[in-house]
């Protein structure tokens, strides 16, 4: 986890944004983190020795009262169905000569106990079957839980690389291979067991010699186990890797229909699919052929043990130091002792398998946030200005990649409350990570960013965003109506309240035109939901919790002139008395900037009122008539 | 006996678009599972020869066992009844020659099926690929991509899983048990026919059972598509939860639909506990039954000691065939299941065929549009069209931009050119050709684009820029490519043009992105270009580097420019303003920023902010 962990912040998207200033110094840094990038493509994040067991452990944890339950289950149902050859050889040995003499008890003692055995059997099976499934739908939902809250805690960064795909398998295929292993598997492993346990005491009661040499028989069996599940666990190991391939092709593709259509990447496509399919088809068949393998060795042994200890005891009834009754109960056990090996097949695959998608599971897991909750956190001292308006302060911040690159060499900053403030700057200058440190995506490397002089980083998630919010510029819409994506900013909102951040940011219209208005799923019409469209959904939601500090990051880049005068416009007005903090291409944005700063190298060259700067003979005198020069 | 049992459902099938898609009627879920089973014949055809020799191997296996007792029954009776040690090594040999058979025909059923089965589920998932890749974007528009993929992984598993295992065991243990059957009733039919009572009682509650089951297991696949639509959008809005801290809420919801799927899986488990308990006793019974009933047989004399072990060997072979009926046809439920959710998007249509290519003759005459009407194919018939009567001729070399009100349809206009949605009236011609009467890929050749969300796939840089272009273009074009979209900083990644990008490799800004989709869109050099506001993410600086050497390319180019910003319309010669479906006005910049009021609004908000901060 170690290394891993503390390279992936190089990654991140922004910040690898460079294209002008900062970008000699990235390459180095992609270079430098190349080794871990393959960590993350191969799909195979590090895990500590021992987690994936470790995991696997503590999920029972908490149901390792019905583990013993479920195996205590299991045991009395063994001894129901194995009672059956025992009655068998009762009924030959005595019921048949007691009969004979008139005497019925044993038989009826024999009729009973069938029928108590078999009711037994089916009512203990019912049971086992229940436990056992409260106990794995108990388990998975643990395990679905945990990725889940594990994946939200980690930090955007780790999220850029991973992709949802990924994420996507984890809580579905391999929550799944888990499922398989305790819904079927475990049954299987504890059954198998049993009957190996029970039936050997059996034999070995019966007579000492015959259930000896089955015992010994087990030897050669546990070697045939040991090497299958050494060699099949490689073979899983590759196609796990094949079929990640394979959906993650699908997957981009299906996100990149467009572009795929339009440049005719159809053929190109089935071309290299095919590859990554065929591969997924070697790999699939390899692993159904060591269980083919597995299972033609293992029935070899069996059948070999089986005609020996006939052959044996056969001999023994014949010299008359064997029962005939005996033999008889012998050898319906012995075919019984190894039935379930072709189910401990099936269970060391499932096993296998579910191993497989733990030690990817236990990866994700093992990943530490790089942005932790506080753990004692504080709360914002009271605002009793008359402004929302909060002030913002980076205390001697640094930041730099674990690895040594520096986005953001040491520097201090103070945006006072109420104050708007514009960041321009090349791509790359640092403006995101900038934006990124003040809503808390990264911590940074050295120093402090303080929110009305509390540390960002000791406050709770509902008492930092009630102060700072991010709006950037890919606009996602969660599934559910128009009106729920806006409430994502105050859940508690009214509907007035949703139109009323709507109409501010001059959304209202739009969303009304659709067929449903406000709630109107965008899933169902998310095609046709244009980007501009979008970014406007995401500033309702802004506007709408309400912030102190307010962060738009590129968040107006798809919007027409309108739109963003409306924007302008609600900056004015509804945001009025916040701290806000606009990165923008557009200086037409920056104009109702109180105060601009022009970034480079990750370094603040400017700072000062617009009109000072336009008026001055610096950098963003001359992007100001750069872009003057653009409007005609 | 089986392989893996894997991955009853998996995800989503929540929402799989229109409700039509899924003609399966729940009430007759029997019916309808084998006629969607049978569909899987084609794939499983080209392998039936070795699929039906191992079900063949299967079933000889399968009986092999049933003569185990037979073996036995002979030795009991006869060496060792008689002493004669010849006979008992007869014995254990035919023991051992029938357990090393039996173990070379488990083994050899396997290794027949192993890879044809493999290839029967990369066949499947290949044709679901090569489908998706050919449905018109409408489709996409409609099915979120998890939908689709869930298909293209666990259900074509579970389909060939099905192939391996429960068709080829429900037809063995059929075989199996019939013939242990007729074993049993040859030995003793009045002991035989007692264990034939239960077999009707078992058959009533089996189809009740499979009823049941596979309404439950439709249930508990709709809401296991919730939860991966949930786990997607909480990695893709992942800014948003954090941005606002609502990672908690999401959590809050995740957590409820994971109770509600356990509520449903744990129905299930009921459903399959009850059945199986019920396959466990009633033929156990029955076997109890015919012991006490044997038993005094023996005892009377009339059956030999031999014959009842026999006897009864052969009935507790068969329990394991009975009882596997329950979870075998449980596993067939959720293979149907798979089968009708792969054929729900192998059954919707590719974009139709291309019309033969026409001979009509290519003149000069640029990019056409002739009384084009649009509407979505889900819009209700009789609303207003989204597009209405578009009249529009770009001449050719000449560049137009597209300018209109954030929704108006710029974007929809664009995607006509290329026919990624297919216009519902009028004509768009390419230089006097219908474009519907040309193949797809021709037309496609003729037409670049460059898409508003700039889409790069994992692949190295090079190739996502050349991808743009025939196989023959090479490094100078991509420079070229480069240098007029301003991607300089492709030279100084790692491993320059030959980085990876998109999902599985280096991460670019979205200005950077933006940049290769506009080397991608240039680098063929096309006739006709179409970009959709390609420099919204650049920095003004950027911007101006690239209009200027854009200018250069769009000279003798017929291009279409969807335009927010009047930098950008500055590229164009001429502009069409969009607005309420239709093209109100055509005209250059300048003439329509004085004619037309809309016009003004959406350019010139600019232009008074400047005057005021001038």
């Amino acid at each position: 986890m170690t290394t891993i962990d503390q390279e992936k912040p190089a990654r991140a998207a922004d910040d690898a944004e460079g294209t002008e200033s900062s970008e000699s110094a990235e390459s180095s840094e992609e270079i430098r983190t190349k080794a871990a990038d393959d960590l993350f493509d191969k799909d195979d994040l590090p895990s500590p020795p021992g987690a994936t067991g470790r995991l696997l452990r503590s999920l029972l944890h908490a149901g390792r009262g019905r583990v013993a339950l479920g195996v205590v289950l299991l045991l009395l149902q063994q001894v129901a169905v194995q009672a059956g050859p025992l009655l068998v050889a009762y009924a030959i040995d005595r019921g048949v000569p007691a009969f004979r003499e008139e005497n019925y008890g044993p038989l009826i003692a024999v009729a009973v106990g069938y029928l108590i055995c078999s009711a037994a059997a089916g009512g203990l099976q019912y049971a086992f079957l229940m436990v056992s499934a409260r106990l794995n739908q108990d388990v998975l939902l643990d395990l679905r839980g945990r990725i889940f809250r594990h994946a939200q805690a980690l930090s955007v960064d780790f999220h850029e690389r991973y992709t949802s795909g990924r994420l996507i398998s984890r809580s579905t295929t391999d929550v799944e291979s888990l499922r398989e292993l305790l819904s079927e598997g475990l049954q299987e492993l504890i059954g198998v067991v049993l009957s190996f346990v029970s039936i050997s005491a059996m034999l070995l009661w019966l007579d000492l010699g015959l259930g000896g040499v089955a015992v010994a028989s087990f030897v050669p069996l546990y070697l045939l186990i040991r090497m299958y599940r050494r060699r099949v666990g490689v073979v899983f190991g590759a196609r796990s890797t094949a079929v990640a391939a394979v959906i993650v092709k699908f997957a981009e593709t299906l996100n990149g229909i467009r572009p795929v259509r339009a440049f005719r990447r159809e053929k190109a496509n089935d071309e290299a699919f095919a590859a990554l399919n065929r591969r997924h088809e070697l790999t699939n068949g390899d692993s159904l052929l060591e269980m083919a393998r597995y299972v033609v060795c293992s029935r070899l042994v069996a059948n070999t043990a089986v005609a020996g200890i006939v052959l044996w005891g056969a001999y023994r009834v014949a010299s008359d130091t064997l029962a005939l009754g005996v033999l008889a109960a012998a050898v319906l056990y012995l075919r019984r002792l190894y039935d379930p090996i072709d189910r401990l097949g099936m269970f060391l695959n499932s096993y296998q398998s579910a191993a497989a998608s733990l030690e990817k599971v236990a990866g994700l897991l093992a990943q530490t946030p790089t942005v932790p909750e506080p753990a004692s956190p504080q709360a914002l001292p009271a605002n009793d200005s008359e402004h929302p308006g909060r002030k913002v302060e980076f205390d001697g911040v640094r930041f730099a990649y674990r690895t040594g690159g520096e986005v953001l060499p040491r520097f201090d900053l103070s945006l006072a409350a109420g104050e708007t403030v514009a960041v321009v700057g090349s791509t790359g200058a640092g403006k995101s990570t900038l934006a990124k440190l003040l809503a808390r995506f990264y911590d940074p490397t050295e120093g402090r960013v303080l929110l009305d002089g509390t540390d960002l980083r000791s406050l709770a998630v509902p008492e930092l965003r009630r102060g700072v919010v991010m709006v950037t510029q890919e606009a996602f819409l969660f599934s559910g109506t128009v009106a729920e994506n806006i409430a994502i900013g105050r859940p508690e909102a009214t509907r007035e309240d949703i139109e009323r951040a709507a109409k501010a940011i001059g959304a209202h219209d739009f969303i009304t035109s659709l067929p449903d208005g406000y709630d109107t799923d965008v899933r169902k019409r998310g095609g046709r939901i244009s980007a501009g469209q979008r970014q406007l959904v995401a500033f309702a939601r802004a506007l709408l919790a309400d912030p102190a500090v307010l962060i738009l990051d590129e968040a107006t880049s798809s919007l027409d002139i309108p739109g963003e005068r409306a924007v302008q416009h609600a900056m004015h007005t509804v945001l009025k008395g916040r701290t806000a903090v606009v990165i923008a291409h557009r200086l037409s944005t920056v104009e109702v900037a109180d105060r601009v700063l022009v970034m480079e190298r990750g370094r603040v060259v400017e700072d000062g009122t617009p009109a000072e700067l336009i008026g001055g003979e610096g950098r963003f005198a001359d992007l100001h008539r750069a872009w003057r020069d653009s409007l005609v | 006996m089986s392989d893996t049992r894997t991955a009853p459902e998996s995800e989503t099938e929540s929402d799989p678009g229109p409700a039509t898609e899924s003609p399966e009627s729940p009430e007759a879920p029997q019916r309808s599972s084998l006629r969607g089973l049978l569909r899987l014949w084609p794939y499983v055809r080209p392998v039936r020869i070795r699929w039906g020799s191992a079900a063949v191997v299967a079933i000889v296996a399968s009986c092999l066992s049933l003569v185990f007792p037979l073996v036995l029954k002979w030795i009991v009776d006869g060496p060792v009844a008689d002493r004669d040690p010849g006979g008992v090594w007869l014995g254990a040999a035919a023991l051992l020659v029938l357990g090393i058979v039996e173990a070379a025909l488990f083994g050899f059923r396997r290794w027949l099926v192993a890879r044809p089965l493999a290839g029967v589920e990369a066949q499947l998932r290949a044709d679901l690929y090569r489908h998706v890749q050919r449905l018109p974007v409408a489709f996409h528009d409609k099915w979120a991509s998890g939908q689709v993929l869930s298909r293209g992984t666990t259900d074509l598993m579970l389909i060939r899983m099905f192939l391996a295992f429960p068709l080829t065991f429900l037809i063995v243990n059929g075989t199996t048990i019939l013939a242990g059957f007729a074993i049993l009733l040859a030995q003793d039919w009045s002991l035989g026919l007692v264990l034939l009572v239960p077999v009707v009682p078992l058959m009533i509650l089996l189809s009740v059972f499979e009823a049941k089951y596979a309404l439950v297991a439709r249930k508990a696949q709709d809401q296991v598509g919730d939860l991966t639509t949930v786990v997607e959008e909480s990695v893709l809005g992942i800014r948003i939860i954090k941005g606002f801290g609502r990672h908690k809420a999401q959590s809050q919801a995740f957590r409820e639909l994971s109770q509600e799927l356990r509520g449903t899986e744990l129905l299930k488990a009921r459903l399959l506990a009850g059945i199986w308990a019920m396959i466990t006793f009633i033929p156990e019974a029955a076997i109890g039954a015919a012991l006490v009933l044997g038993t005094i047989q023996v005892a009377d004399g009339g059956l030999s000691a031999g014959t009842l072990v026999a006897f009864l060997s052969t009935a507790l072979a068969l329990r394991w065939p009975v009882e596997s009926i329950g979870f075998l046809l449980a596993m067939t439920q959720e293979a149907a299941t798979a089968t009708e959710r792969f054929f729900e998007v192998m059954d919707a249509e590719e974009e139709a065929e291309d019309a033969p290519a026409s001979s009509t003759p290519s003149v000069r005459d640029g990019l056409r549009f002739e009384g084009v009407e649009f509407r979505y194919p889900d819009a209700e018939p009789d609303s207003v069209p989204l597009l209405q009567h578009i009249d529009l001729h770009i001449r050719p070399g000449e560049t137009l931009a597209l300018v209109g009100a954030t929704g108006s349809g710029k974007t929809t206009l664009t995607a006509l050119v290329p026919r990624l949605h297919e216009a519902t009236g009028g004509r768009i011609t390419l230089d006097g050709r219908d474009i519907t009467a040309m193949p797809r890929a021709e037309l496609r050749e003729l037409v670049s684009v460059a898409f508003e969300e700039p889409t790069l796939f994992s692949a190295s840089v090079g190739e996502n820029v050349l991808m743009g272009a025939g196989k023959e273009a090479g490094d100078a074009e991509l420079r070229r490519a480069l240098s007029v979209a301003q991607a300089d900083f492709v030279h100084r990644l790692p491993e320059g043009a030959d980085t990876q990008v998109g999902e599985q490799g280096l991460s670019l800004s979205g200005g950077q992105r933006q940049r290769l989709a506009l080397a991608r869109a240039v680098v063929g050099e096309p006739q006709f270009l179409v970009l959709d506001d390609p420099l919204s993410a650049l920095d003004v600086h950027t911007e101006a580097l690239v209009e200027a050497a854009l200018r250069r390319v769009l000279e003798d180019t017929t291009a279409l420019v969807v335009a927010h910003r009047p930098s950008t319309v500055l590229l164009a010669d001429r502009v069409a303003l969009l607005s309420g479906g239709r093209i109100t006005a055509v005209g250059t910049h300048q003439e329509l920023l004085r004619d037309s009021a809309e016009y003004a609004w959406l350019m010139s908000g600019e232009r008074t902010h400047e005057g005021a901060d001038a």
